[in-house]
């Protein structure tokens, strides 16, 4: 099993670890709703080294970008970032993405999920309009830093400099001769950073933020509370709410989606799909007893199956259990009522606003 | 992080192989999982229950217990009529991590035959079967 540079800082701090798609990882330290907490009212630091990063690169990397991803790069300045997705023919997803412009029409980075970076390498590789890509994910380390404190900390621990760095943009800084890549972004519904950085200096920069965070409160979190985190935020689970199956238009990423732009993989099928979505991605609480869990079946109060629990947990802030679940466009509205199939018991649920809580972002 | 292993298991207890406990007063058996089982879980959130009345067959599952993250079934160590239910697990859960051999308790079941007894582990064994 494969192993980030910060594995032994793990085992240090008791965490639990377990197997991540095919990564020796921190499920929990101190425990999931602990931890969760500690990220909305403090901040949290996680090791996400797993993650994937390739970089496109050469004179037709934007248009190679325009053809692989949904979003519009070309709006894209040096410093930039952009949420999008890798779509395939079908206009199923292959990925859900972060593009960052290094240098302008040349140089991208392309931060990918864990599971898929294999995969999403291969298929860039195999559609790329002649950039040249390559997967530079063994070279680098990554952590993100979330939660109210995460500027200050991220402040004390590489300059100042950093509060200046606007949502959704990013910095390079110089550190001993080697790039590292300060972004404002994050996947938790919290304000934060995400760090990118060699890893030959991951373990020293850890071990900085929890000393200097200590007053702060920080805490190392684990992946339980990643997720329970992303779900109060409604934020989508590549493999739960999005895979090569579901529609981005069904799932609520249209946002991401620029039809306008030029040709993209994908674009025709979800261009047709447009007028006549039948299912959506909503956001539901139980109204009778119970926690609702991933595929558990959703059924109307005349019987009929109208749709599928993606995501579901007790929520750590509200203290009450949430689901996300694609569901028959006539059950989509806020207030509407249907049952959960919980192991083979229908409790009933109803569809409320999201994202479940509300923070800063 | 608790260190389980450490704790001293209850020596008056039988155990099952599916990490319960099982207190047996004359027929009455009364059930809850160890200490071993609500460390592997982490946090317990939610616990489901039969009601009274209710049949309940060795080695099948009598009821689930959720962390935040994972859902368990709870096996019935013995066969018989379930008379008491823990209900305030329902409103406080973590009795089953704070004291998985008190408060954390789940039913007390009438059991139908006694020679069940005989499939349960004493605590000698179950103490090698975690440490493995």
């Amino acid at each position: 099993m494969k192993q980030t540079l910060l594995h032994e800082e793990h085992i240090r701090l008791g965490a639990r670890m377990v197997d991540f798609a095919g990564w020796h990882m921190p499920v929990q330290y101190e425990g999931v709703i602990e931890e969760h907490l500690d990220v909305r009212k403090n901040v949290g630091l996680f090791d996400v080294s797993h993650m994937g990063e390739i970089f496109v690169r050469g004179p037709k990397a934007l248009e190679t970008l325009q053809w692989l991803t949904s979003n519009d790069v070309s709006k894209l300045e040096p410093g930039e970032a952009q949420y999008s997705l890798l779509l395939n023919p079908q206009g199923g997803v292959v990925d859900d993405i972060i593009v960052y412009c290094i240098e302008k029409n040349k140089n991208y980075l392309v931060c990918v999920n864990a599971s898929n970076a294999e995969k999403d390498f291969a298929w860039m590789k195999e559609n790329s309009k002649g950039a040249t890509i390559e997967n530079e994910s063994s070279l680098w380390s990554q952590v993100a830093i979330q939660g109210p404190h995460a500027i200050e900390l991220v402040a004390s621990c590489i300059g100042p400099e950093v509060k200046t760095i606007k949502y959704f943009q990013f910095r390079p800084i110089n550190r001993n001769g080697k790039t590292w890549y300060v972004a404002h972004t994050g996947y938790t519904g919290e304000d934060g950073f995400e760090v990118f950085l060699p890893n030959d200096r991951v373990v020293e920069f850890w071990r900085d933020l929890l000393e200097k965070g200590a007053d702060l409160g920080v805490k190392p979190i684990g992946l339980g509370a990643r997720d329970t985190l992303r779900t109060e935020m409604k934020y989508t689970l590549y493999g739960n709410e999005i895979t090569a199956e579901t529609s981005a238009l069904e799932a609520g990423l249209g946002w991401v989606i620029k039809f306008k732009k030029g040709d993209f993989i994908g674009k025709g099928p979800l261009e047709s799909q447009k007028e006549k979505l039948t299912r959506k991605l909503v956001g539901f609480k139980m109204v009778d007893k119970g926690i609702p869990r991933h595929d558990y079946p959703l059924i109307s109060f005349d019987n009929i199956e109208i749709g599928k629990v993606t995501s579901g947990t007790m929520s750590p802030s509200l203290r009450e259990p949430i689901g996300i679940a694609y569901i028959h466009k006539d059950w989509a509205e806020v207030g509407k009522e249907f049952f959960v199939q919980i192991r083979g018991r229908l409790a009933k649920a109803c569809v409320v606003k999201t994202p479940f809580v509300s923070t800063k972002i | 992080m608790s260190n389980s292993q450490d704790t001293q298991l209850p020596q008056e207890l039988m155990y099952t192989k599916d990490h319960e406990w099982a207190q047996v007063d004359d027929n009455v058996v009364s059930v809850g999982i160890t200490e071993y089982a609500q460390d592997a879980l982490g946090e317990v959130v939610y616990v489901e229950l039969p009601e009274e009345g209710q049949k309940v067959t060795q080695n099948e599952p009598f009821g689930v217990v959720e962390s935040v993250k994972a859902v368990s079934d709870l096996i019935a160590p013995v066969s018989g009529t379930v008379v008491e239910v823990n209900e305030a697990l329902t409103e406080q859960p973590g009795n089953v991590n704070d004291d998985p051999y008190g408060d954390g308790w789940m039913i007390r079941i009438e059991m139908d035959s006694e020679k069940e007894l005989a499939a349960l582990i004493p605590v000698g064994d179950y103490e090698k079967l975690i440490k493995k």
